[in-house]
């Protein structure tokens, strides 16, 4: 399965009356029915920490181009119409900023650590708090209440997996805590964000703005206002996007597919 | 009024400083830079004038530092390329066109390890690079330790096994065309070059050939010769290329420290004391 197709739902699986394994491609599995798979008896996997680095990179590099202005710097640096680059325009600082990770897996302390060497502030939200060692390491500091998080943030970045519990977890109240100078990056799932009070909240510079990885649906519809903010990066869903990676990707997807057809156990197995 | 004028805060080097507007400013006391770099400024000429000088020296590190650490990524991941695949208006690409290179367990080769390039390698350490380092002279133990950073005497060797290699050079008549077509050729064919020194440490000729022909995978770069470029040059239309406007120092943060720094230097020689980051014509 790659990114997401084919769809797997009832019809499928009836028509495939020998389906053993659904080997599916990246760490998330929000699109996968896991109870209608395990009705049917097909056994379904990941590849969950290959992905891991690529896109803690990914989370650090839209933090970077965001409050550079790389993108719209690169298109003064190109246009025809420049004549020279003026004085006035400026981006804002990321070393000693104050960096809020929702959802610290491994993707999310990974970004830690790579903030950490910008001198980074760094605070987090997450089901479970992290290991006092795990937490000093990178000098994050634990927010029970996602409030105090997004408060006193100047980037906040989403880390955390697609369930029930985190659907729309960034809405019109969350994006209203942010300061007005602060930076939204989503490198998790687009539904994790309520779409349309982002687009509402970039409008009324309720926050400052967005750098987004993922949206739904992927990629968005071609007039949608997202694609027309200029306070907003979008990229076409490349966390795990590099050579390297991908080829691991598919190594483990082909062994999980290997020994799920031969009864064997299977690595990385979603249960 | 010329008479008044006892300093001078140049801001993105203006205005020019020459012989004749040193002469129309009797009591010029100090020139103020705004920023670390002092290659536009005739050092010998200002100081035969009495005239002291200082940069900024502490104010731009970090800032520069992270873009270096933003055109290393961006270029890597093709951010750019891929940000205008995912706004336009047609839906179509193919995923394995627009994949990118893995940051982790690369080597990035960083020429300048001065402040700059000291930050630079505390940043590419958490994103677990292997680091190699060519300087004028070599850093501390400690130093290199503490980044994992090993060094090449000679530049050859650096850019051999670089994956990345970043500029971090002040421009001398030393550095001048630094990276020529010989360094150029001398780095993989897979590497990437990056630039946030100054635009003339870097053979600009060269390096369109380099990129032109697969000698080197891509160049990001931060500065050029001249600032900005032509509209009709090259370097503006090759696709594995990301150009930036000197966003080096361009932050808020930054602005605001530079300027501090310039009017403590200000103060210090209007009122005869040690200039903090006084500047020597060498």
């Amino acid at each position: 399965m790659w990114y997401h197709k084919p769809v797997v739902n009832k019809e499928l699986l009836q028509s495939l009356p020998n389906l053993k394994i659904v080997a599916s491609s990246g760490v998330g599995i929000d699109h996968l029915d896991l109870n209608l798979l395990s009705s049917y008896g097909v056994k379904v996997s990941n590849t969950p920490f290959v992905v891991s680095t690529d896109t803690a990179d990914l989370g650090m590099a839209l933090m970077l181009a965001s409050s550079r202005r790389l993108v719209e710097g690169y298109e003064m640096a190109v246009s025809p119409d420049t004549e020279y680059f003026p004085a006035d325009w400026l981006g804002t600082e990321v070393s000693g900023a104050t960096l809020g990770i929702v959802g610290m897996g491994t993707i999310g302390y990974k970004v830690a650590e790579r903030a950490k060497a910008f001198e980074m502030k760094i605070l987090y939200h997450n089901r479970n708090q992290r290991k006092k060692e795990e937490e000093s390491a990178v000098g994050a500091v634990y927010c029970k209440k996602i409030d105090d998080l997004l408060q006193q943030s100047d980037f906040v970045l989403l880390a955390v997996n697609l369930t029930p519990q985190t659907h729309k977890l960034i809405g019109k109240r969350e994006l209203e805590l942010m300061k007005p100078t602060a930076t939204l990056i989503n490198i998790s799932r687009g539904l994790v964000v309520d779409q349309d009070a982002l687009v509402e909240a970039l409008q009324n510079k309720t926050i400052k703005a967005a750098a987004l990885d993922v949206t739904c649906p992927e990629p968005l519809p071609r007039d949608h206002p997202l694609l027309k903010l200029k306070n907003v990066i979008i990229t076409p869903h490349i966390g795990s996007a590099t050579k390297k990676t991908r080829l691991v990707m598919m190594e483990e997807m082909s062994e999980s597919i290997q020994a799920g057809l031969a009864g064997l156990p299977v690595p990385h197995e979603v249960l | 009024l010329s008479k008044k004028v006892q300093a001078i805060y140049l801001w993105w080097h203006k205005p020019v400083i020459d012989q004749e507007l040193l002469q129309s400013l009797p009591n010029l006391k100090v020139i103020a830079n705004s920023g670390v770099g002092m290659d536009h400024l005739d050092l010998k000429l200002v100081a035969s004038f009495g005239v002291k000088m200082a940069n900024a020296p502490r104010a731009v590190s970090s800032s520069t530092a992270d873009t270096g650490m933003a055109l290393l990524l961006a270029s890597a991941r093709r951010l750019v390329e891929v940000y205008y695949i995912a706004i336009s208006s047609s839906m179509d690409f193919c995923e394995a066109d627009i994949l990118g290179v893995g940051v982790a367990g690369a080597t990035l080769g960083i020429i300048g390890m001065g402040s700059i390039g000291y930050k630079i390698a505390l940043r590419a350490k958490a994103f677990e690079m292997n680091i190699l380092y060519h300087n004028r002279t070599r850093r501390k133990e400690q130093e290199e330790k503490a980044v994992r950073a090993t060094y090449c005497k000679k530049i050859d060797s650096l850019l051999q096994q670089a994956d990345f290699v970043m500029v971090v050079v002040s421009l001398t008549p030393q550095t001048y065309n630094l990276i020529g077509k010989r360094e150029l050729e001398l780095m993989k064919p897979t590497a990437t070059l990056i630039n946030i020194s100054r635009g003339a440490v870097v053979d600009q000729e060269a390096l369109v050939t380099a990129l032109q022909t697969g000698v080197i995978r891509a160049a990001a770069l931060d500065v050029t010769y001249p600032e900005p470029l032509p509209r009709d040059h090259p370097l503006l239309k090759l696709k594995n290329v990301i150009i930036t406007p000197h966003l080096g120092t361009r932050t808020d943060k930054a602005t605001y420290m530079i300027t501090e720094e310039a009017v403590e230097n200000i103060l210090a020689a209007l009122n005869g004391l040690p200039i903090p980051s006084e500047v020597l014509p060498s």
